[in-house]
């Protein structure tokens, strides 16, 4: 076996067996499932927690046509505020709902007293349910009723279709090329900081163990430099396939075990409704239908097999132009304390692609859009976000091109600089002595 | 084969702000002990790491068996750094292994061979431990036992006994000497001139990146002697003086219970019997030796001295 070979599987073996990577690689996916099951979980339990109102109409105008929901029961009272407030405590209600004579004309006046802090929920369900009868009243005053309503609103959608060169006709969707692009962008970014900051700890473990010195008597510095970022590429590689499989296995397990279809789809529908427009159900079903349909031949065209290609690409290059950076600071310090001066120069490119990223999606053939994708520093993270949106066949050349030739120059760089730093034990590191370093030779 | 393992020849380190070797040659004889021996910063380990090819010369060259260094060679030299240490959460065995593996050691090799050395040294039991859980004697044995795994002609030891207690540093010692026996040639670079008169027969001073003495020691010693003998006898110190032959020089006396110590200095070249037989009916002597310089007062007179020569200001 070479020696690269052997540091590369010191590398990953070490990392991958690791309890700490294994916890890792369980617990992700179980928090990227929870994302999605959690919410779906509290609403399902939310129903069986049903709130008893009373409800003291000075108005007179609501009885009976207040008719609560599933979680909310209305029971109408005629005694006084005053008499109702007095005997509250001894009541098994949740709430008393107070609604004034006057409310038609002052409509801030309506009050809800409660032993507890009523939760938001239920305040916006009541201050909803008293808007549309009031709403009714109004339009009823002024001789339409909701049915008409129902029928002037009008909702209007803009279907996007891209036109290929071929002349032909494609199915698009801005939504969901931003989420795509912000996905696999931030992936990009999270992948590169978490296994660039690796690297760089693995150095300067190296070097406060002392051990380098005796590996380097048997290995070049720049085979062992290659081989801890190459061990630590797989490491990253594994622990994102098995987040995806893990995840997919998870969010099938758990959506078959929790809820069948059917339910998963009411919740959506029922979500999506707000209390009290019962009316619009039917409408709103249709509507939500079309959307989904949009979306899954949308999904139909984006051209995945470029996509993962490029993440691919992107992942790994931006990946191993920073982790020779990373790993350069790590021979050039005593200890994990001493990298913050050097961090800075290589963070503020990462962030501000991020930052710029987020202004990108909105724009994506600006020039900022262009010049961040193509500078290899920020265009592993850059050109993920516009890839989605479509980008012209030589800029993608050209930014691929250049980051490949940027992590040859940082990887070249760094090797320089590892391979003295790693023997410099005890002397704080200046970005001159950085620099002499550049030139030393061998 | 060459009868020198290893060959210095004009070795120039620059570095961006001083020199650490200017023109250093010497040549280490195979099978022998090498003291590299200087103070600190004089740049032993400058030179040790050009010949772990490390570094490399700025000029100069450095032979292996009278081949200019290559990367193959690697696997013909063990080296023991002086800043050494051990991944900390890695196995033992898994570690020694990887490490011999690096050297360029079939595994199936390197484990027969690591069982034999961990049976020696008394760590049958720690072979799937990991590192930080040895004390500091054992991650050092460990160490050594990685330096020589892989049969090196030429082993480099960096102050090797630095951080052992007086057992383990025995242990290591004689390990030494049964390596040197089989033919293994070792370099010892240290500031410790007891260890360098145990075991070192050849050796190389270097100070202020200049090497300023080299050979054998035996040679070296007597090449520093200065005629001076130790003398203890009881009996009339004025008889004593008065026997001296007009060759030699009385130099100091001293006196514990009965028994008197002289120190006497020859300064021609008579023969020490003939001094002896005038002594002899005077006084009783007790002990008569030459008085021979040991390594360190040899190496501390030689750094004081080519520390007082005028320094060149262009090498500042």
């Amino acid at each position: 076996m070479s020696t690269i070979s052997l540091i590369i599987k010191r590398e990953y073996l070490s990392r991958v067996r690791k309890k700490s990577f294994i916890i890792m690689t369980i617990l992700g996916p179980v928090l990227m499932a929870a994302i999605f099951v959690v919410p779906v979980l509290i609403a399902s339990y939310n129903h069986e927690d049903i709130q008893h109102i009373k409800v003291v109409d000075e108005s007179r105008l609501f009885s009976g046509k207040l008719t609560g929901s599933e979680t909310m029961v209305f029971d109408f009272d005629t005694t006084s505020i005053q008499q109702a407030k007095a005997t509250f405590s001894g009541e098994k209600y949740d709430a008393l709902l107070y609604i004034p004579g006057n409310v038609l004309h002052n409509t801030n006046s309506v009050m809800l007293f409660s032993a507890k802090q009523p939760n938001l929920n239920l305040v916006t369900a009541i201050e909803k349910s008293l808007q549309q009868e009031i709403e009714d009243m109004k339009l009823q005053a002024r001789g339409i009723d909701r049915t008409t309503l129902t029928e002037i609103k009008t909702k209007v959608s803009v279907n996007t279709r891209k036109l290929t060169e071929q002349g032909g006709e494609e199915l698009s969707s801005a939504g969901l090329s931003t989420a795509v692009g912000m996905i696999g962008g931030v992936l990009v970014y999270m992948f590169i900081f978490l296994y660039g900051a690796q690297v760089m700890r693995g150095v300067i473990e190296e070097k406060t163990n002392r051990i380098v010195e005796v590996i380097i008597s048997s290995v070049r510095p720049f085979q062992l430099m290659m081989g801890k970022i190459i061990g630590i590429a797989l490491v990253g590689l594994t622990q994102f396939i098995l987040w995806i499989v893990l995840t997919l296995t998870l969010s099938s397990v758990a959506s078959t075990v929790f809820f069948d279809k059917e339910a998963i789809k009411e919740q959506m529908v029922h979500r999506a409704t707000p209390m009290g427009t019962a009316v619009d159900d039917g409408n709103n079903a249709d509507f939500g239908n079309g959307e989904i349909t949009e979306i899954m031949s949308a999904v139909d065209s984006v051209n995945f097999p470029l996509l993962i290609g490029a993440f691919l690409f992107y992942f790994v290059g931006g990946y191993l132009l920073y982790g020779a950076l990373f790993a350069a600071i790590g021979a050039a310090v005593d200890n994990e304390t001493e990298t913050q001066q050097f961090m800075l120069p290589i963070t503020i490119p990462l962030i501000l692609s991020f930052i710029v990223a987020q202004t990108i999606i909105q724009n994506p053939d600006s020039p900022i859009g262009f010049w961040f994708s193509i500078i290899p520093l920020t265009s592993p993270v850059v050109m993920m976000v516009r890839l989605p949106f479509g980008v012209p066949v030589w800029e993608m050349a050209l930014s691929m091109g250049l980051l490949v030739a940027g992590f040859i120059l940082t990887t070249w760089l760094a090797g320089r600089i590892y391979r003295t730093g790693i023997l410099m034990y005890g002397k704080k590191t200046s970005w001159k002595e950085l620099g002499k370093w550049l030139f030393y030779k061998e | 084969m060459t009868p020198e393992i290893l060959s210095i020849r004009h070795v120039v380190k620059q570095y961006a702000t001083h020199k650490a070797l200017d023109d250093v040659t010497f040549d280490v004889p195979r099978g022998s002990v090498f003291g590299l021996l200087g103070p600190n910063g004089a740049g032993k380990t400058s030179l040790i790491r050009i010949i772990n090819q490390i570094t490399g010369p700025d000029n100069g060259e450095v032979l292996l068996n009278g081949e200019r260094l290559r990367q193959n060679h690697i696997g013909k030299i063990g080296y023991l750094p002086e800043e050494r240490g051990l991944y900390k959460k890695m196995e033992v065995g898994e570690q020694a292994l990887y490490l011999a593996q690096l050297k360029g050691m079939p595994r199936q090799e390197a484990v027969v061979k690591l069982r034999e050395w961990f049976d020696k040294f008394e760590l049958k039991g720690w072979w799937r431990k990991k590192v930080d859980e040895l004390s500091k004697g054992m991650q050092q044995k460990v160490q050594f036992i990685i330096t020589v795994l892989h049969e090196p002609d030429l082993l480099i030891l960096d102050e090797p006994f630095t951080g052992f207690d007086p057992i383990n540093a025995n242990l290591i010692k004689d390990e030494l000497l049964r390596l040197r026996d089989k033919g293994t040639t070792i370099i010892l670079s240290t500031h410790r001139m007891e260890s360098v008169e145990e075991l070192c027969s050849h050796i190389a001073l270097i100070n202020k990146s200049k090497k300023i003495l080299d050979g054998a020691v035996k040679e070296i010693r007597k090449t520093f002697r200065s005629d001076k003998f130790e003398i203890e006898y009881k009996g009339n110190g004025i008889a004593f003086a008065n026997a001296l032959w007009a060759g030699y020089e009385l130099l100091e006396t001293s006196q514990q219970d009965d028994l008197i110590k002289a120190v006497v200095k020859r300064n021609g070249n008579q023969s020490t019997n003939e001094l002896l037989s005038s002594l002899l009916p005077n006084v009783e002597v007790h002990s008569f030796r030459e008085i021979i310089p040991s390594m360190n007062d040899i190496f501390i007179k030689l750094v004081q001295e080519s520390n007082q020569q005028p320094v060149n200001t262009a090498e500042l």
